[in-house]
């Protein structure tokens, strides 16, 4: 059995990487400092600016939650998913990152319903398998939105944790 | 105004799932407009076709379509895509040849078979479509967008699913009263919330179907019209076909994310309320004048987001207007009488065409059953995917 994983789409995020050093890859315009994802690599799209090189830049880990629904039938292709396998509802998070100033749409992480989110709830992007059992040439990997787990409480003065 | 342009005729093939090709339907609605405007389709100097990108050939070649199942006879011929407003660009194109003075006498016609369930992009390794790209990313069809919308209206207004379920009762007892309509039978608040969920929190019966359907106007310079013995023609006194201004905040179909504005501060203004200012500045008057509006119910949540990108009332507003009433028939600017995509589903490039056809007929006094009393001025709104805004103002 393969055990290739492939990304989902190459080049919108970092591979090989743990949950902490996981991101999101877009592009910065040079001349304006607009942010693009997913990454725009040939020209800049903001109708003021006379142009800059584009930069490959990694995305802020975490943002807000702006809004969240899930699919409860199966997609359609070109999703790729195997239909002898029952369809899970997938839970999908549009997050408002701040430094950048957009709104970026993501599979929520395994587990996460739409029961565990408000519209702000923090989140992070944490490296995740596409849902939905994978068709031919193994798992394609992604990225997933993750609540962020609840500071824990103060550690007391002096504490380690 | 020297910028109106008559409505001569309307027609429509009844919405449903009839298993035939898109070419007969159109063939029917551009026969009933034809009739409807008391014309030879001989007389008709230029046809407008809107397409359809699921048919082959035939639908990315609409207008010689119509124009070969009418028989040829010469005209001038233009074919249109822009989503879900390739209709409004196509009453748009005949309209600017009218205007010109390029046809004095245009048949528009979209007409739509549309495949059951999610719609979907069209096959193939087609990575640079962002279309494409949505759904092999993230499975994101459109009820998702939908489901997005509808959320975030709970979180900023207070909007409840019961909210939404009255916006499908609404239009789903409107639509009882056309007889083009699809579905023709009233659904209660009940009904709705006993549908399965599709994109919490939207359930079935807040989400559009896909149908199969047909629409076609004959529009004519105003000379013509008076010519033809019509002297108080309804007029198109406005197509709206902007696009959004950078950065787009919210986030619409089919992209993955927003514009970033980090470069450039938002325009106060969301794109859906631009392409409905962009109408009411190009015709002159307001929402205050409207008798009625036809706008896109994709999904019950996003009818009340049109109210407020219309400018019936201020953003958070919408729930209160379906609560009172206001937008039903009867009520002081009913929107959606002819029973909106709830009753009609979407055949995607007839419906803009369609929501003209009910305007004409509302405007003409002719509505039936669901006629809204005295109707002098409407609008209709809709957008397609990519960019495309889509609104008409009538008037009588
Ligand atoms: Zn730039």
């Amino acid at each position: 059995m393969s055990r290739t994983r492939t990304p989902v789409v190459a080049g919108w995020f970092t591979e090989d990487s743990t949950d902490e050093d996981f991101r999101l890859l877009g592009t910065r315009c040079s001349g304006c400092r607009t942010v693009f994802f997913p990454r725009e690599d040939r020209f800049c799209r903001n109708p003021g600016c006379s142009g800059g090189e584009l930069a490959e830049v990694p995305l802020s880990k975490r943002g807000t939650v702006w809004s969240f629904t899930d699919g409860r039938y199966r997609p359609p292709p070109p999703y790729v998913s195997d239909p002898d396998v029952p369809w899970e509802p997938c839970t999908l998070i549009a997050v408002e990152l701040a430094a950048e100033r957009m709104v970026v749409l993501g599979q929520a992480a395994p587990g996460v319903g739409v029961a565990d989110l408000e519209v702000g709830t923090r989140v992070e992007a944490v490296p995740g398998v596409l849902l939905g059992a994978p068709g031919s040439g193994g798992p394609r990997t992604t990225w997933n939105w993750r609540p962020v787990p609840a500071p824990r409480p103060a550690a007391p003065e002096g504490g380690t944790a | 105004m020297t910028g109106d342009v008559a409505v001569l005729g309307a027609g429509m093939h009844q919405w449903g799932k009839w298993g035939r090709s898109f070419v007969e339907y159109g063939r029917v609605a551009a026969k009933a407009a034809l009739a409807d405007a008391g014309l030879d389709w001989r007389d008709i100097g230029s046809v407008v076709g809107a397409e359809t990108v699921r048919g082959g050939y035939p639908g990315y070649v609409a207008g010689s379509t119509f124009a070969q199942a009418l028989g040829w006879q010469g005209a001038r011929v233009t074919s249109v895509y822009a989503a879900c407003a390739s209709g409004a660009q196509a009453v748009n194109a005949a309209r600017a040849q009218i205007l010109a003075g390029l046809a004095d006498v245009v048949l528009v016609v979209g007409a739509d078979a549309a495949p059951k369930g999610f719609f979907a992009p069209a096959g193939g390794e087609r990575p640079d479509d962002p279309d494409w790209l949505r759904f092999r990313v993230l499975g994101a069809t459109n009820p998702v967008y939908f489901g997005l919308y509808a959320r975030r209206r709970m979180a900023l207004y207070g909007d409840t699913a019961e909210d939404f379920a009255l916006v499908k009762v609404k239009n789903a007892a409107a639509g009882a009263l056309n007889p083009l309509a699809r579905y023709r039978a009233p659904v209660t608040a009940e009904q709705v919330a006993a549908s399965a969920v599709v994109a919490d929190p939207l359930r079935l019966l807040d989400i559009c179907a896909t149908s199969d359907g047909a629409a076609a106007l004959v529009l004519s310079s105003m000379d013509f019209a008076g010519r033809h013995g019509a002297a108080d023609p309804v007029r198109i006194r406005a197509v709206s076909t902007v696009t959004p201004a950078f950065p787009r905040e919210v986030l619409d179909l089919p992209d993955i994310a927003t514009d970033s504005a980090v470069a450039v501060e938002p325009a106060p203004e969301t794109f859906r309320a631009s392409i409905a200012r962009a109408a009411y500045e190009e015709a002159g008057l307001g929402p205050q004048d409207l008798s009625l509006a036809e706008v896109y119910d994709l999904s019950t949540a996003l009818e009340l987001e049109w109210y407020e990108d219309i400018g019936l009332c201020a953003p958070g507003e919408g729930a209160k207007l379906v609560r009172e009433g206001v937008t039903a028939l009867g009520g002081r600017v009913p929107v959606n009488p002819s029973g909106g995509l709830a009753s009609f589903g979407e055949a995607v490039p007839a419906q803009a065409i369609a929501q003209v056809c009910e305007l004409t007929w509302q405007l003409r006094g002719t509505a039936g059953e669901r006629q809204v009393p005295g109707a002098r001025a409407g609008i209709t709104a809709n957008q397609g995917l990519f960019g495309h805004g889509s609104a008409v103002i009538a008037v009588r």
